[in-house]
C-alpha cells in the first residue's frame, strides 16, 4: 500500500476519533459510530480474505456471531471480565473458522461462496435453536463485559476509543500480513495457484491460515459488537448480515483494505439515512445494491483514488 | 417412533425433496449454462407463492391462481433477466452474488410493502382435500401427495426436455463448454433467456404448490434458496439428475432428523436438553451430510464440467 | 555407468480404452538435456502430468534421485528439487518480476509462514531474486509487472522462477511455443547458457531446437518409446523417420 493513498482512512480514523469531542456526543450518535466502526472492522477482515487471498465468504457474519455469543453465554455462566471473555471469543470464532475452513477451502469459486454461506447457516440454526439464551429472540446482555474488574466499556467515550483502536489495529495488522511472506504467498495464490504450486508450496494452509486469522478479528467484532448493542440474536449471523458485510467490502472496493472502512461508513450511514426515510427503507437500498455493482466497478475507493499504471 | 409414523415422515421427506427439487433444477441449470450464480432464486420461489396466494384468492380458485400465477411467475423472471442479471453474465461471481442479494432486499421488501408482513394462508383445493388411508389407521393429506405426484410428473418431464429434445441438447452442451455452442452459431443469449425464464417458473410452480403446506411470507425463499444451493453443490453444479437424487436427500434428511435427532439424543441426554441438542443437531445435518460429501468429492456427486 | 537423476519405469496409464502412457521407461542423466519429442497426441502432456504429480499413473514408478516420488503432491516434487515452466505461459501477473522471483527464493529458504516483516523489504530474498533475474537476462526488468513483460521475457521469468527454486532437474514444457523467431533465438541463446549449468528434460516441437540443444532424444509416439538416443541416432532411426520425421519432411 502507498503511503500516499492512505490519507483518506487515516482522515476518516481521524474524524472518528475528534467526533465525540467536537459535539458528535449524544447517545444515537455515539452508537452509530461504534455501530460504523465495529461493522468496519468486520469488513476489513472480510477484505483481508476477499481481496487479499481471494476467498470470497459468504459465511463470515457467523464469526461475528461466534464471538457475540461467547460473550452472552459466559456472561451467563458468570464469567464477565474481558480479559477472560475476549480471549474466549476469538478462540471460539478461530476454532469455527478452522473447522468449517478446513472443508470449505478445499472447494473453489462458486463452491466456496456457497459452502460458506451453508456453513453460516449452519451456524445461525444453531444460535436459534439455542433456547437457554432465547432461541429465535435473542437474549440481552445486561451489563457489559468487565475490563480486569472495572466497569470502564460501560462508558461511551471510553468504548468509543476501544472500537476506533480495534478498528486501526485491525485495518494495521491485515496490512502487515498481506505485505509479509505469508501474505505474499496468499496474494499469488489468489492470482495463480498454479504458480504457487509451481515453486514448491501448497496453497492450502496458507489460505486455512489466513481463514483463521480472519475469523479471528471477526470474533473481536462480535466481541464488541454484543457489548455495544447488549444484545444478541440469531440475526446477527443471519446470511444477509454476511451479504451486507460483503457489500461493504465490494462498495469500498476489492484489493484496497481501507476500501472497506469507506464501504462500512457509507453503508451504516445509508442504512440509518433510508430507514429514517421509511421502514421499507430496503426496497430502496437493494435497487441501490444492484446499480453500485453495475456501475461502479472499482469500488468507492477507486473514485478517491484511482490506481495508476 | 412407530413404523406409521417413519412412513409418513419419510413421505413428508419425499415432498420437500421434490420442491427443492423445483427451485433447484431451474438454479442448477442457471449455473450449469451461464455460470452464473443467482441468489435470487429463492425470491422467484416466494414470488410464485404469492402470486399464486393472490391469484387464487382473486379468482376464487386455487386452479385459477395456478394457472395464472404460471405464465405471471415466467414473465417476472423475465423481467428480472433483462433489467438486470443479463448485465450481469460477463461478471465475476462476486458481483453476481451482491447484485442478486440486492434484487433480495427489494422483492422480500416489496411483497411486504403489497401484501403485508403477516403470512398469507392459501387453502387447500377442495378436490384435494382431507385425506387417504395409505395403512391400515394412518391417514395422509391428499394435497400432499398430490403434490408429491404434480413434483415427479414434472421432474420426469424435464428429464425429457433436457436429456430428449433439441433445446435440451443445446442446454446439456451449453453446461458441458458454453462456447463451444456459442461457436456452432446458436444464439447463446436468446438460449440463456429462455432456461432462465424456465427456471424461474418452475420456482414459481414450486412456491404455488408449497402455498397450501407453509405459509406464504416474506422471506420465505432464503431458507429454500440456501437448501437448494445444498442440493446443487452435493449433487454436482448443471446436473439436472444429480440436483434430483440431492434434493430428495436433503429432503430426507432434514425431515428424517428433525423428527428422529431428539429421540436419538434422548438415548445420551434428559429429556430438555435432548430436545435442544436434537434440534440444533437436525437443523445442521444437512450442512453437515454436505461438507462430508464434499470432503470426498469436492465437485459434488454428478460433476458435469471436467477438471 | 552413474545413477540417472529421473527414472521413469515403466508408466502406464489408460483413460477407458486408450492407453495414454504405455509403459514408458525413461532414464535422464545428471548434466544431460534429455530431450522427448513426438507427433500430437503421441501422450506428452498426460506424461509431463505423471513426472510433475497432476495426474497418477496407474502403475509404474517416477523415481527421482533415487527416490520414489511417484505418489509426491506437486509442491513436494518441487521442494525436493524438480522445477518446472509451463507450456502456457505462467506468471503471477500482477506481481513485478522481482516478485515474482522472490516468490519462489521464500519458499526455498527458511518458512513462508512469517507474518510481520514486509516481504518486499527482506534485502537477502531479493538480491537472490535479482541474481537470477539477471542470469536470465531480465535484470533490467526487474521491477516491470509481469502484466506487462514481452512473451519472450515473461517465458524467461518463469524460468527464474524455476531456478530460484534451486533445482536439480529442469523440466520445460515447451519452452519456445508461441515465441517468435527473434524471441525464439533469444531463448536458446538462453538455454544453450542454462545448458551448461542444469539438467535439464526438454520437452519441445521446435525440431531445429531439439536437435542444435539436445545430449540425447526420446521419441513418443502413441504412448510408447519407440527410440531413445542421441541426435544422430535419432536422426537416422529408420522406424523415427517413419512414424514422426516422414511427416515433417512430406
Amino acid at each position: 500500500m502507498r503511503l500516499r493513498e492512505a490519507w483518506l482512512p487515516l482522515l476518516l480514523l481521524a474524524a472518528l476519533g475528534i467526533a465525540p469531542l467536537a459535539g458528535f456526543a449524544a447517545s444515537y450518535e455515539m452508537t452509530l459510530m461504534a455501530r460504523m466502526m465495529i461493522l468496519a472492522m468486520a469488513a476489513v477482515s472480510l477484505s483481508f480474505l476477499v481481496g487479499g487471498a481471494g476467498l470470497a465468504s459468504l459465511g463470515h457474519a457467523a464469526c461475528l456471531g461466534v464471538g457475540a455469543y461467547a460473550v452472552v453465554i459466559l456472561d451467563a455462566h458468570g464469567i464477565t471480565d474481558a480479559l477472560r471473555v475476549l480471549p474466549a471469543a476469538i478462540g471460539a470464532a478461530s476454532a469455527f473458522a478452522l473447522l468449517t475452513g478446513a472443508i470449505a477451502i478445499r472447494t473453489s469459486g462458486v463452491h466456496f461462496i456457497m459452502i460458506t454461506l451453508a456453513f453460516g447457516q449452519m451456524a445461525f440454526f444453531t444460535a436459534a435453536s439455542l433456547s437457554a439464551y432465547g432461541g429465535d429472540d435473542g437474549t440481552t446482555l445486561y451489563s457489559r463485559t468487565e475490563l480486569a474488574g472495572t466497569r470502564l466499556l460501560e462508558n461511551r467515550l471510553v468504548f468509543h476509543y476501544i472500537c476506533l483502536g480495534a478498528l486501526a489495529l485491525t485495518w494495521a495488522a491485515c496490512a502487515m500480513l498481506l505485505a509479509s511472506r505469508f501474505g505474499r504467498v496468499l496474494r499469488a495464490a489468489r492470482e495463480n495457484a498454479q504458480r504457487v504450486e509451481a515453486v514448491g508450496l501448497a496453497p492450502y494452509p496458507f489460505r486455512l491460515v489466513g481463514y483463521v486469522i480472519a475469523g479471528g478479528f471477526g470474533g473481536v467484532a462480535g466481541f464488541l459488537l454484543a457489548n455495544a448493542t447488549e444484545f444478541v440474536s440469531p440475526a446477527i449471523l443471519s446470511w444477509q448480515r454476511s451479504g451486507e458485510l460483503l457489500f461493504m467490502v465490494i462498495l469500498g472496493g476489492v484489493g484496497r483494505l481501507w476500501g472497506a472502512i469507506l464501504g462500512a461508513l457509507v453503508f451504516v450511514l445509508l442504512e440509518t439515512w433510508l430507514a429514517e426515510l421509511t421502514p421499507h427503507w430496503k426496497i430502496i437500498f437493494g435497487p441501490l445494491l444492484v446499480v453500485s455493482v453495475l456501475l461502479l466497478r472499482g469500488g468507492l475507493s477507486s473514485l478517491v483514488a484511482p490506481r495508476h499504471g | 417412533m412407530t413404523a406409521q409414523l417413519l412412513l409418513v415422515q419419510v413421505l413428508n421427506g419425499l415432498q420437500l425433496g421434490i420442491l427443492l427439487f423445483l427451485v433447484a433444477a431451474g438454479l442448477t441449470l442457471v449455473f450449469g449454462v451461464m455460470d452464473f450464480i443467482n441468489l435470487a432464486h429463492g425470491v422467484q420461489y416466494m414470488l410464485g407463492a404469492y402470486l399464486g396466494a393472490w391469484l387464487a384468492a382473486a379468482a376464487g380458485s386455487f386452479w385459477w391462481g395456478l394457472l395464472l400465477a404460471l405464465p405471471a411467475a415466467l414473465a417476472a423472471g423475465l423481467v428480472l433477466e433483462v433489467l438486470v442479471f443479463r448485465h450481469l453474465y460477463a461478471r465475476d461471481h462476486l458481483s453476481q452474488v451482491l447484485a442478486t442479494f440486492g434484487v433480495i432486499l427489494f422483492l422480500n421488501e416489496g411483497v411486504k410493502l403489497l401484501w403485508g408482513a403477516s403470512p398469507l394462508q392459501v387453502p387447500i383445493p377442495p378436490l384435494l382435500a382431507g385425506g387417504i388411508e395409505i395403512m391400515p389407521g394412518l391417514q395422509y393429506p391428499i394435497y400432499r401427495i398430490a403434490v408429491l405426484a404434480a413434483g415427479i410428473a414434472t421432474a420426469g418431464g424435464l428429464w425429457f426436455l433436457v436429456d430428449r429434445t433439441r433445446a435440451g441438447m443445446l442446454v446439456r452442451a451449453g453446461a458441458t463448454n458454453a462456447a463451444m455452442v456459442s461457436a456452432l452459431g446458436v444464439d447463446i443469449g436468446r438460449l440463456f433467456t429462455m432456461v432462465f425464464a424456465f427456471g424461474a417458473m418452475l420456482a414459481g410452480f414450486a412456491g404455488v404448490l408449497a402455498g397450501p403446506i407453509f405459509s406464504v411470507e416474506p422471506g420465505m425463499g432464503d431458507n429454500v434458496l440456501i437448501l437448494a444451493f445444498v442440493v446443487i453443490v452435493i449433487g454436482g453444479i448443471g446436473s439436472i439428475r444429480g440436483a434430483f437424487l440431492a434434493a430428495l436427500l436433503v429432503g430426507l434428511i432434514d425431515t428424517l432428523g428433525k423428527s428422529l435427532m431428539p429421540d436419538v439424543m434422548r438415548l445420551f441426554l434428559d429429556a430438555s436438553p435432548a430436545r435442544q441438542t436434537g434440534a440444533a443437531l437436525a437443523s445442521m445435518l444437512v450442512y453437515i451430510a454436505m461438507a462430508a460429501i464434499l470432503a470426498f468429492r469436492p465437485a459434488g456427486l454428478f460433476p458435469v464440467r471436467a477438471g | 555407468m552413474a545413477e540417472p537423476l529421473l527414472r521413469l519405469a515403466d508408466l502406464r496409464k489408460h483413460y477407458g480404452g486408450l492407453a495414454v502412457t504405455d509403459g514408458v521407461s525413461l532414464d535422464v542423466m545428471p548434466g544431460e538435456i534429455h530431450a522427448v519429442i513426438g507427433p500430437n497426441g503421441a501422450g506428452k502432456t498426460t506424461l509431463i502430468h505423471e513426472i510433475t504429480g497432476l495426474v497418477a499413473p496407474d502403475s509404474g514408478q517416477v523415481v527421482f534421485a533415487g527416490r520414489d516420488i511417484t505418489r509426491l503432491s506437486r509442491p513436494a516434487r518441487v521442494r525436493a528439487g524438480l522445477a518446472r515452466t509451463f507450456q502456457i505461459t505462467n506468471v503471477v501477473a500482477g506481481f513485478s518480476a522481482l516478485e515474482n522471483v522472490a516468490l519462489a527464493a521464500q519458499a526455498r529458504v527458511g518458512s513462508s509462514f512469517r507474518f510481520f516483516r514486509a516481504a518486499t523489504s527482506e534485502v537477502a530474498l531479493n538480491e537472490a531474486a535479482l541474481a537470477v533475474l539477471a542470469e536470465v537476462g531480465l535484470a533490467d526488468r526487474a521491477t516491470v509487472l509481469a502484466g506487462a513483460l514481452s512473451h519472450g521475457e515473461k517465458r524467461a521469468l518463469e524460468m527464474a522462477a524455476a531456478l530460484a527454486t534451486r533445482p536439480r532437474l529442469l523440466l520445460l514444457d515447451e519452452p519456445l511455443a508461441g515465441a517468435g523467431p527473434e524471441e525464439t533465438a533469444r531463448l536458446i541463446a538462453l538455454l544453450t547458457r542454462l545448458k551448461a549449468a542444469y539438467t535439464i528434460l526438454l520437452v519441445e516441437h521446435d525440431m531445429q531446437a531439439v536437435f542444435a540443444l539436445a545430449d540425447r532424444i526420446s521419441v513418443l509416439v502413441y504412448g510408447r518409446i519407440i527410440a531413445t538416443g542421441t541426435v544422430a541416432e535419432i536422426r537416422g532411426n529408420a522406424e523415427v523417420r517413419a512414424a514422426y520425421l516422414g511427416e515433417d519432411d512430406a
